[in-house]
């Protein structure tokens, strides 16, 4: 057996250990990501990270501009597949399935992995059409299931109050706030079972960026949710879990509170005290 | 001092306002020579009447309008041949329109200022508008009806005008009769004609098609045999009635009502006369079919010739232009042979429009044509149906010359879409496709909108390929008319730009058809203007709609 082999099988058991926890009610594990490495032509952005993500908790990277955190993010939906010349090696488990397997459906990859973007991105459409927008894709046209879904998803993503009365207006004539709220209420009206935030509220204002702080919490009762963020402070209000990355590498993930008050590395140590990113 | 003015940067201020100024003096003046020269056209002038005095001594009555006046210095009159007193500088000459072209073989007329004794505008006299010879200017003395005067003198006028009346709603039920009737009749013949040359050719020409066919014929023979008789009574009913007017000469003639398509007297006419005058030349202009090859009567074959061709273009180059700009921009992988395409449709934008009526002539008429003949209508032989220049070649000729701006500004559009808007679409799990059609696409429809105007009026002005791909003189029928399958792909049509050019400098009466000219070319811009107006409309709807992320 080759160590790549050996590494396998662990993980196997592994799997069997973490569905025997699920029963019983412990921590398991949705998303894990394992030697991931990824190159930009010939640039390596990210450097064989392993991480697992715990079902229905928040997980935050944080780490300086360019240190491959949003890189690693677009990785868990396969965003990157969309740029030119990106070759990734290892592995992201879903659900003990490796998304990167050639079998994969990635349309249906992403059904499961909703994602909200940095900037606020609707389509220029109504209010209504930008819910039932992904209904509408897997084939629902049903007035009433999309009448009932997109209610849910305004209500899930705290706008049902503010929007009832202007679902046929266009989507692009609400606030900014309202608006990361709208893709978010889109990403949850599929219902995937991951959320993805790269960044939500950096190009939001602070009350804003509170009620998408007070939604994340939310959330999080229903969905796993990994979330990239510039804010430590954010990261610390929201997140069960914290992942440190620098240069491409991970250097430190644990629970947000141990991390915080407690970094095992001194780079951890250095970045949350302000020392240098 | 003007260093300072120059740096002040005014000096660069002015230059740009004056080619601003320049473009738009441009602009103006173009559009209004030719709206001024081309909307007076139908405004009824008045009809001066010259007591003329010939170089010979004899005094003789002129009857015309007025159209031009030149003057020419007294030592370029003499080395014309022309006999001038020593105290005369200058010799100014006035064309006139004297009409009657059957009495005197001319229409036009210049006349001397210095040898015109008297000039008077007396109410009597009449212009006559003829389907032939065209118009007479003189007076009216008598109508006749089937040869026996009943009414002269004063009266005449009143009676004329109202028996012209009737003898034009019979005109209009002839009219009707000719083109709908005994049209539909002749299409059927013809189709009959083909079918049984049809069959003849695969020997299915047996005892039972021949009854079928015989039968059929009949029926159709019978129709057309009702439909002349009454034809016949028709035109005996609009030949009973003629006038008899006499020419500025002293010449009397007669002229018979069925040809006569407009009586009036311009001197009596008052305001209000004059705009009624002047909106029913107008309303005959727009909707009427063109008389005495082209320079008398209506355009309305071209204007709709015109409409149609660009509007078939349209369907041809849109969907083209967008399934190519999509491959090229989302699909195809972006390196050297993209650029090398792009550059190619580029250039193909600039190759003059001529070299794609030869193209078109070549390719789409003679090969495409020619097989499609001699595959679909074998029957028609040697007679040609698609491989002769029509309405659809045409059609794709125009697509092609305007294919590249549809691509280049679908592209343009497509590329300004915000990469976070199909992101977001594909983070919903929608494949690529789905996000083209759902966002991406309605997206850029503004942009292929932009594409189709600028085709647009690129092909509602083009006239030279189009001279060779389907466009003619006159044409007997609309390419869409009543009979099945309706709209006629392989019919030559009209068109307004080659109306101007047939009808300015191909006409044997240029002097008369000059105005027409101006007023045709006033109504090709309007149509372009109409055409290109509508797809801004929908244009700016669409950008309403679809604007995209703003910030």
């Amino acid at each position: 057996m080759t160590a790549q082999e050996i590494r396998t099988h662990a993980i196997d058991i592994n799997s069997v250990l973490n569905n025997r926890t699920k029963h019983q009610g412990t921590n398991e594990v949705s998303i894990k990501v394992e030697d991931l490495k990824l190159f930009y032509g010939q640039k390596q952005a990210l450097y064989g990270i392993n991480m697992e993500m715990p079902k229905k908790k928040v997980t935050a990277y944080i780490g300086p501009s360019g240190c491959g955190k949003s890189t690693l993010l677009r990785c868990i939906n396969r965003m990157n597949d969309l740029v030119d010349n990106v070759t990734i090696e290892g592995k992201i488990l879903l659900d003990n399935e490796n998304i990167y397997d050639k079998s994969v459906n990635v349309a249906a990859l992403r059904r499961r992995v909703g994602m909200v973007f940095q900037k606020p991105n609707p389509f220029p459409k109504s209010i209504f059409e930008n819910v039932a927008y992904g209904l509408r894709i897997q084939g629902i046209n049903d007035k009433r299931i999309l009448e009932e879904t997109v209610e849910n998803a305004l209500r899930g993503a705290a706008l049902w109050d503010e929007m009832k009365d202007r679902l046929n207006d266009n989507a692009l004539g609400m606030s900014g706030g309202q608006q990361q709220r709208l893709v978010i209420a889109r990403a949850i009206a599929i219902e995937p079972e991951v959320l993805l935030l790269d960044e939500p509220a950096s190009a939001l204002d602070p009350i804003s960026t509170l009620k998408i702080e007070e939604l994340i919490n939310e959330l999080k009762e229903k969905y796993t949710i990994v979330i990239v963020t510039h804010n430590m402070q954010q990261a610390a209000r929201v997140s069960d879990y914290t992942a440190f990355m620098y240069m491409g590498e991970l250097i430190e993930m644990g629970t947000t509170s141990e991390l915080f008050t407690n970094p095992k590395k001194k780079q951890t140590e250095d970045y949350i005290t302000g020392r240098y990113g | 001092m003007i260093k300072e003015w120059f740096k002040t940067g005014s000096p660069w201020v002015w230059l740009n306002a004056a080619a601003v100024s320049i473009c738009l003096i441009m602009i103006i003046s173009v559009l209004g020579l030719v709206a001024v020269r081309g909307a007076s056209h139908f405004w009824p002038a008045e009809v001066l009447q010259f007591s003329y005095q010939d170089d010979d001594g004899t005094v003789q009555p002129i009857i015309g309008e007025h159209v031009d006046s030149s003057v020419t210095p007294a030592a370029m009159a003499k080395a014309n041949g022309i006999k001038m007193a020593d105290n005369e500088d200058v010799l100014i000459q006035y064309l006139i329109k004297t009409g009657n072209r059957d009495v005197t073989g001319s229409d036009f007329r210049w006349i001397q200022e210095r040898h015109i004794k008297s000039q008077a505008v007396p109410e009597a006299i009449v212009v006559v508008e003829r389907r032939e010879w065209g118009n007479f200017y003189g007076h009216l003395t008598a109508v006749k009806e089937s040869g026996k005067v009943i009414a002269s003198g004063e009266a005449a006028i009143s009676v004329a005008l109202q028996k012209l009346a009737e003898t034009l709603v019979v005109f209009k039920d002839i009219a009707h009769l000719e083109k709908k009737e005994i049209g539909a009749v002749n299409y059927d013949l013809e189709r009959l004609r083909l079918k049984q040359k049809g069959l003849q050719l695969r020997n299915q020409w047996d005892a039972q098609a021949q009854t079928d066919w015989a039968a059929e014929k009949a029926a159709d023979d019978a129709q057309y045999h009702a439909y002349q008789a009454q034809l016949q009574g028709l035109y005996q009913k609009v030949r009973q009635h003629s006038i008899m007017v006499k020419a500025d000469n002293g010449k009397e003639l007669e002229i018979s009502l069925a040809k006569v398509v407009r009586l009036y007297q311009p001197n009596q006419m008052g305001v209000f006369g004059k705009i009624g005058h002047y909106g029913s030349k107008l309303v005959e202009f727009l909707t009427d079919d063109p008389r005495e090859a082209n320079t008398e009567g209506g355009i309305f074959p071209a204007i709709f010739g015109t409409v149609l061709m660009v509007m078939m273009m349209s369907v041809i180059v849109t969907p083209f232009g967008v399934i190519a700009a999509v491959y090229l921009r989302e699909y195809a992988k972006q390196g050297f042979i993209t650029r090398v395409i792009r550059i190619a449709v580029n250039n193909l934008a600039g190759v003059p429009s001529i070299v794609y009526g030869v193209f078109g002539l070549g390719f789409f008429v003679y090969i495409l044509g020619g097989n499609i003949d001699q595959l679909f209508f074998p029957e028609a032989a040697p007679a040609p149906v698609f491989g002769t220049p029509g309405l659809l070649w045409a059609s794709i000729t125009l697509a092609l010359l305007t294919l590249p701006v549809v691509i280049v500004s679908t592209e343009e559009g497509l590329s300004r879409i915000p990469k976070a808007i199909r992101e977001g679409s594909l983070a919903l799990g929608a494949t690529k496709l789905e996000t083209l059609w759902l966002t991406v696409l309605p997206m850029a429809s503004p942009a292929m909108m932009t594409g189709l105007i600028l085709a647009v009026a690129r092909a509602a002005g083009e006239v030279a390929p189009l001279m060779l791909v389907g466009v003619v003189k006159m044409a007997p029928t609309l390419p869409l008319d009543g009979n099945f399958p309706f709209l006629h792909l392989d019919r030559k049509f009209m068109h307004l730009g080659f109306h101007i050019y047939d009808v300015g400098f191909q006409s044997p009466n240029v002097e008369a058809a000059r105005p027409l000219v101006y007023a045709t070319s006033l109504l090709l811009v309007v149509v372009i203007l109409g055409l290109n107006l509508s797809a801004i409309l929908i244009r700016n709807h669409l950008r309403e709609k679809y604007r995209a992320l703003e910030g």
